[in-house]
């Protein structure tokens, strides 16, 4: 399990647009970069990220090479209403992990 | 030590001057990976992202500092004028490069109930170069903006 | 000049530019001290202050899952002695490198950190570098951001401060630079196109753009020490301590930023 930090308000007033920030520990590792042996390391990235608030998809970005170790990514949400959102990171090698959070919206 | 012409040409840098004041200017050039073939060029990846729809400049904004540190890691944020509503809203924003191995850098999918078309990330940057965000909109049309980075290097390295 | 091998040309360069520089460096006023986050971008700057996007806190929370977790020896966790570090070690990593009583000689935070899982928690050194000790010694160290670096004013640790003045100014490597020469007599100034900084060691552990990760300190010195064509010193060496300990008193009261971001 990589270390995730998320950040997002506990609690919105129905109509905020509230900013998302997440931050996963991944290489990122790109299959162009040669090792100390000399030979290319094999590819080894995040390939795609989601995000859902209580199953409906509101967020997805498909990574890249290009894209920086320990992905960094933020978007923005506008509250309507209490519930939980998950973020799902998937990648090479079966990378599959979800994390979630909560928030109350008045 | 070439001159070279265009964006590229800011590649020469003031040394330290020394006690009797003589300037020294070096060209120092970043490890690059200028010379690993491309995987696909950027014209084509951006072919895949819009199809033969005409891209226009405007209603994006691409923020990327001018001058990097450091390659490994810039950081770029994309946003794009519109309401986000179910009528009116971007739908995909593509951001692509010209001098990495692989024109791609990120591809992100909005829905209305985002609020707002604002998106941040970090990325890498093999060399000098212009990175290009090109907006889907709801109703079909494609926006573009480009921004321009030099990339140098951190003193003292690994190895 | 005949092309020397094993010096880039930029190195060369410095080398001819600085065969006449001042055989005396003169240290840095308390006044004049600056962390090497002045010089930074706007962007890497804003990547540190925010607590919500620094990629170092990655492993500071890391550190916050160690301190809590029993060791396998069955004593107690890093917790279990210490209790809450937000209280018991605030200030502590400000206070580095410090007098070890034990080994009687100065010890640096990492070496604190391993010396108190050998003694009382009865598990093997963590390597230097790994994961783990990287994390531990972040989780220690952020307890004491914004406080000022304060090196214990302890007359033990004086021979090993002046060894590592004398390091710090000494003339090393193929090019016979030092240190001092860049770091104290032309601090601010460009080599290539990166502006060369005082060299002050406020956010260590930190995470490099370079490594794309968090490194220690010693790793740091050890790429200066690569950069300047000088053999790098091994890590945990008594070498070390004795520089970090200078640069600690050289960098005095400049406050902790641990995990600083740096290019």
């Amino acid at each position: 399990m990589a270390r995730a930090l998320i950040n997002l308000p506990k609690t919105a007033k129905a109509g905020d647009v509230i900013a998302i920030k997440t931050l996963i520990a991944h290489p990122m590792e790109t299959g162009f970069r040669p090792g100390a042996d000399g030979r290319i390391l094999p590819r080894n990235i995040v390939t795609e990220f989601v995000c859902r608030f209580e199953d409906e998809e509101i967020f997805r970005a498909e990574l890249f090479p290009a894209s920086a170790a320990n992905p960094f990514l933020t978007f923005t949400w506008v509250a309507t209403r209490s519930g939980r959102f998950s973020f799902t990171w998937r990648g090479d090698g079966g990378f599959d992990q979800t994390e979630t959070a909560s928030i109350t919206v008045a | 030590m070439s001159t070279r012409s265009g964006r590229n040409a800011v590649d020469r840098r003031r040394v330290l001057a020394g006690a009797a004041g003589a300037t020294l200017a070096v060209a120092l050039r970043p490890a690059t990976a200028a010379t690993l073939p491309r995987t696909e060029t950027t014209e084509s990846a951006i072919r895949r992202f819009a199809g033969d729809n005409p891209i226009r400049p405007g209603r994006v904004t691409l923020d990327l500092p001018p001058l990097v540190e450091n390659g490994n890691t810039v950081p770029l944020a994309v946003s794009v004028e519109s309401p986000m509503t179910p009528e009116d809203h971007v739908r995909r924003i593509g951001v692509f490069n010209e001098k990495n191995p692989q024109p791609n850098v990120v591809t992100v999918h909005l829905r209305p109930g985002a609020g707002r078309a604002q998106v941040s990330t970090r990325i890498r940057l093999a060399d000098t170069q212009r990175i290009t965000a090109i907006a889907e909109m709801s109703d079909g049309t494609y926006w573009s903006a480009s921004a321009d980075a030099i990339v140098t290097l951190a003193a003292c390295l690994e190895g | 000049m005949p092309r020397r091998s094993g010096m880039s040309p930029p190195a060369a360069l410095l080398a001819i530019l600085l065969s006449g520089a001042l055989a005396e460096a003169e240290p840095i006023a308390p006044a004049d001290r600056r962390s090497g986050f002045d010089q930074m971008s706007p962007a890497i700057q804003a990547m540190q202050r925010d607590d919500e996007a620094n990629p170092g806190l990655l492993a500071v929370a890391d550190g916050a899952e160690l301190w809590t977790a029993r060791p396998p020896s069955g004593r107690p966790a890093c917790s279990g002695c210490h209790g809450e570090a937000a209280s018991s070690l605030r200030g502590v990593a400000a206070r580095y490198p410090a007098w070890d009583a034990r080994t009687e000689r100065p010890i640096d935070l990492q070496d604190r950190v391993n010396a108190c899982r050998r003694e009382h928690q009865g598990v093997e050194p963590l390597a230097y570098e790994s994961p783990d000790l990287l994390a531990l010694t972040a989780f220690v160290a952020v307890q004491s951001r914004g406080l000022p670096i304060a090196p214990p004013d302890d007359d033990r640790l004086t021979p090993a401060r002046r060894q590592g003045r004398a390091l710090f100014e000494a003339r090393q490597g193929q090019l016979g630079l030092s240190c001092a020469i860049c770091h104290d007599d032309h601090w601010g100034r460009r080599l290539g196109a990166a502006v060369i900084p005082q060299g002050q060691p406020t956010g260590y552990p930190l995470y490099r753009l370079e490594w794309q990760g968090l490194g220690s300190l010693q790793r740091r010195l050890r790429n200066c020490l690569t950069g300047m064509r000088a053999e790098p010193f091994a890590y945990g060496a008594p070498d070390f301590v004795a520089l970090e300990l200078y640069l600690a008193t050289r960098a005095a009261p400049l406050p902790v930023e641990t995990p600083a971001v740096r290019p």
